[in-house]
């Protein structure tokens, strides 16, 4: 009888631990929704979401986060296109070709990179990269008086720092997909004379192609939702997203601006954070899709 | 082959070369850039003192015991809670609804970016609770961000362990609770420890969730009887430090210095999963 009470209890306590997870991902969505709405119709959607112009301590204050948005995914695009093709071709390097202590070295050296910390990404960003971008700035709009200069603090910068960043998750996630590619495959393409770079190419590479576009997804959302380092690089000023503009995006705005706002700019701050949950949940439910798939067959 | 081809293929097999050269040297450079920017400023005073225009010292200590208190009050209750957790998924659930919306919540948990997590802690544990910025608050927002972690390498290292032990120990008439407690959390127990560093390794580079929750207060707790009220306190852990420093406070020295700590901490982290690691693969062919 006592034995039994024992386990009834032991198995709700696990129960309860596992809810736990449950209910802090529901309180969470509700939260997010429930503080993000109110600015919604106070500031009106359209010109919320879809204002260009951000002053939100002016006379006549305005809330536009369409700049903002827009820069988000700017930043993560250009880092995708920057770090995947590096990152795809490091796996292709770390499954292919390097064997014994040289793959263990990499391998040890990509995962240390996942480990250092964001701001330290963010430091390393404003001191060598920034200046890095300001000399290419100067020598690139010499003598033209209608760019605004940033000081090397811009979209390009927080693209590069946030490439770097997704790096890691690319290039392990990748490696194991193409180290699970079955050697037949590699053996049956060499056999009908294809070079072994045309066997990775047109052969290893689609075979893996689940494994690594669940990589990219992954550093998309990675690179969504990294706030200190960008916010350390790219500048700060919401404006269109070109690649030598100083820009805000989603994390940023809500770094920045967070501490000191009240009323209804911290409203709308709120309102950035319910669109950027948005976006990480489609970005996860698209990831869901591709697990689940990829289970199936 | 024709001329071009190989040309095509060298070109290839360099680009290959090179980007795998670029991912290392991104490390080493990292690396070396902040050991040599940063070294200096870290001596015994910075590690022991705290930052005072009045005494004329530059320290991180402030920052280093909140960093600690942080890390020993997420853990106490998230390793627990997660390992928990991973018990229920792997030895008590049946395949259907129930656990697999809670794996669906879990993998959904561990894309939630830590500004959001910031965010949320602000409102709910700092607002609605009442906490405001306090060490308290910061680490009840990174229990919910670790969670995930813990759980998922506790079952992984579940999933490790043969059966058999598990049917061995019904036959010989153990009850469940029993052969979890002493055959099942025991033999995972290198796998879960692992899970457990790798969350102190998060918890230690975290910044954004814990900015506008556990706030910047560098002020040491003045002696011991004073760790408790602490947690009701605002404190900056290292990276918000370093963050602070490097941003509005203009303190280069102070940043690098930090950086130079965090990145040994981590260094040592991961050399500690790794040794775990080892063990834990040379347990599983022994079996």
């Amino acid at each position: 009888m006592k034995k039994q009470v024992i386990e009834k209890s032991a198995q709700a306590l696990f129960l309860l631990c596992a809810g736990i997870a449950a209910l802090a991902v529901c309180s969470i969505t509700v939260y997010m929704i429930l503080k993000g709405m109110p600015a919604l119709t106070e500031a009106g959607i359209r010109n919320l979401l879809f204002g260009t112009v951000w002053k939100p301590t002016a006379e006549v204050p305005s809330y536009g986060i369409f700049y903002i948005m827009l820069a988000s995914v700017a930043a993560t695009g250009l880092a995708v296109l920057i770090g995947v093709p590096i990152g795809l071709l490091t796996a292709v390097f770390l499954s292919e070709f390097a064997g014994g202590k040289l793959g263990v070295c990499l391998g040890s050296a990509v995962e240390l990179l996942a480990a250092i910390p964001s701001v330290i990404y963010g430091l390393i960003g404003m001191m060598v990269l920034n200046p890095l971008m300001y000399r290419l700035e100067k020598l690139i709009y010499a003598g033209k008086t209608d760019h605004q200069f940033t000081g090397g603090a811009n979209l390009l910068s927080a693209a590069i720092v946030l490439a770097v960043m997704i790096l890691p998750t690319v290039i392990s996630v990748s490696t194991s997909s193409l180290k699970a590619v079955t050697d037949h495959l590699r053996s049956a393409s060499l056999a009908l004379g294809a070079t072994k770079l045309q066997t990775i190419f047109q052969v290893v590479l689609p075979a893996a192609r689940s494994g690594i576009l669940t990589g990219i997804v992954l550093g998309i959302g990675r690179a969504l939702g990294e706030a200190m380092a960008v916010n350390m690089v790219a500048g700060g000023s919401v404006n269109l997203p070109l690649p030598f503009h100083s820009v805000r995006t989603l994390t940023t705005q809500i770094v920045s601006e967070m501490g000191y706002a009240s009323g209804l700019h911290r409203r709308v701050l709120f309102t950035v954070g319910l669109v950027l949950y948005l976006f990480i949940l489609a970005v996860n439910l698209i990831l869901f899709r591709m697990r689940k798939g990829g289970e199936k067959r | 082959m024709r001329k071009t081809k190989r040309v095509q293929e060298a070109f290839l097999y360099g680009l290959i070369g090179l980007c795998a050269a670029f991912s290392a040297a991104m490390l080493l450079g990292i690396i070396g850039y902040v050991l040599v920017k940063g070294i200096g400023a870290v001596d015994l005073e910075f590690l022991t003192t705290v930052t005072s225009v009045l005494r004329g010292t530059a320290g991180i200590a402030g920052n280093i015991v909140n960093t600690l208190l942080i890390i020993l009050l997420t853990m106490i209750i998230a390793a627990p809670v997660g390992i928990g957790a991973a018990v229920y998924l792997n030895e008590y659930a049946k395949p259907g609804k129930l656990a697999a919306a809670i794996e669906f919540a879990t993998e959904i948990l561990s894309g939630i970016p830590s500004i959001i997590f910031g965010l949320f802690g602000m409102m709910f544990f700092g607002q609605t609770l009442g906490l405001g910025y306090s060490l308290l608050s910061g680490s009840l927002t990174l229990i919910l961000m670790v969670l995930p972690l813990i759980i998922r390498n506790t079952q992984e290292a579940l999933k490790t362990v043969p059966d058999s032990y598990r049917t061995g120990a019904a036959g010989l008439g153990a009850g469940k609770w029993h052969t979890i407690r002493t055959i099942l959390l025991p033999s995972a127990m290198p796998g879960i420890i692992t899970g457990v560093i790798l969350a102190v390794g998060r918890i230690v580079g975290e910044s954004a969730a814990l900015l506008f929750t556990a706030g910047s207060g560098k002020a040491l707790p003045k002696g011991l009887q004073d760790l408790f009220p602490k947690i009701f306190r605002s404190g900056g852990t290292m990276t918000v430090q370093l963050y602070l420093s490097a941003t509005s406070e203009g303190d280069f020295d102070t940043a690098f210095g930090i950086a130079v700590v965090l990145l040994v901490l981590v260094l040592l982290i991961n050399l500690g999963t790794k040794l775990l690691a080892g063990r834990f693969d040379r347990n599983r062919e022994r079996r």
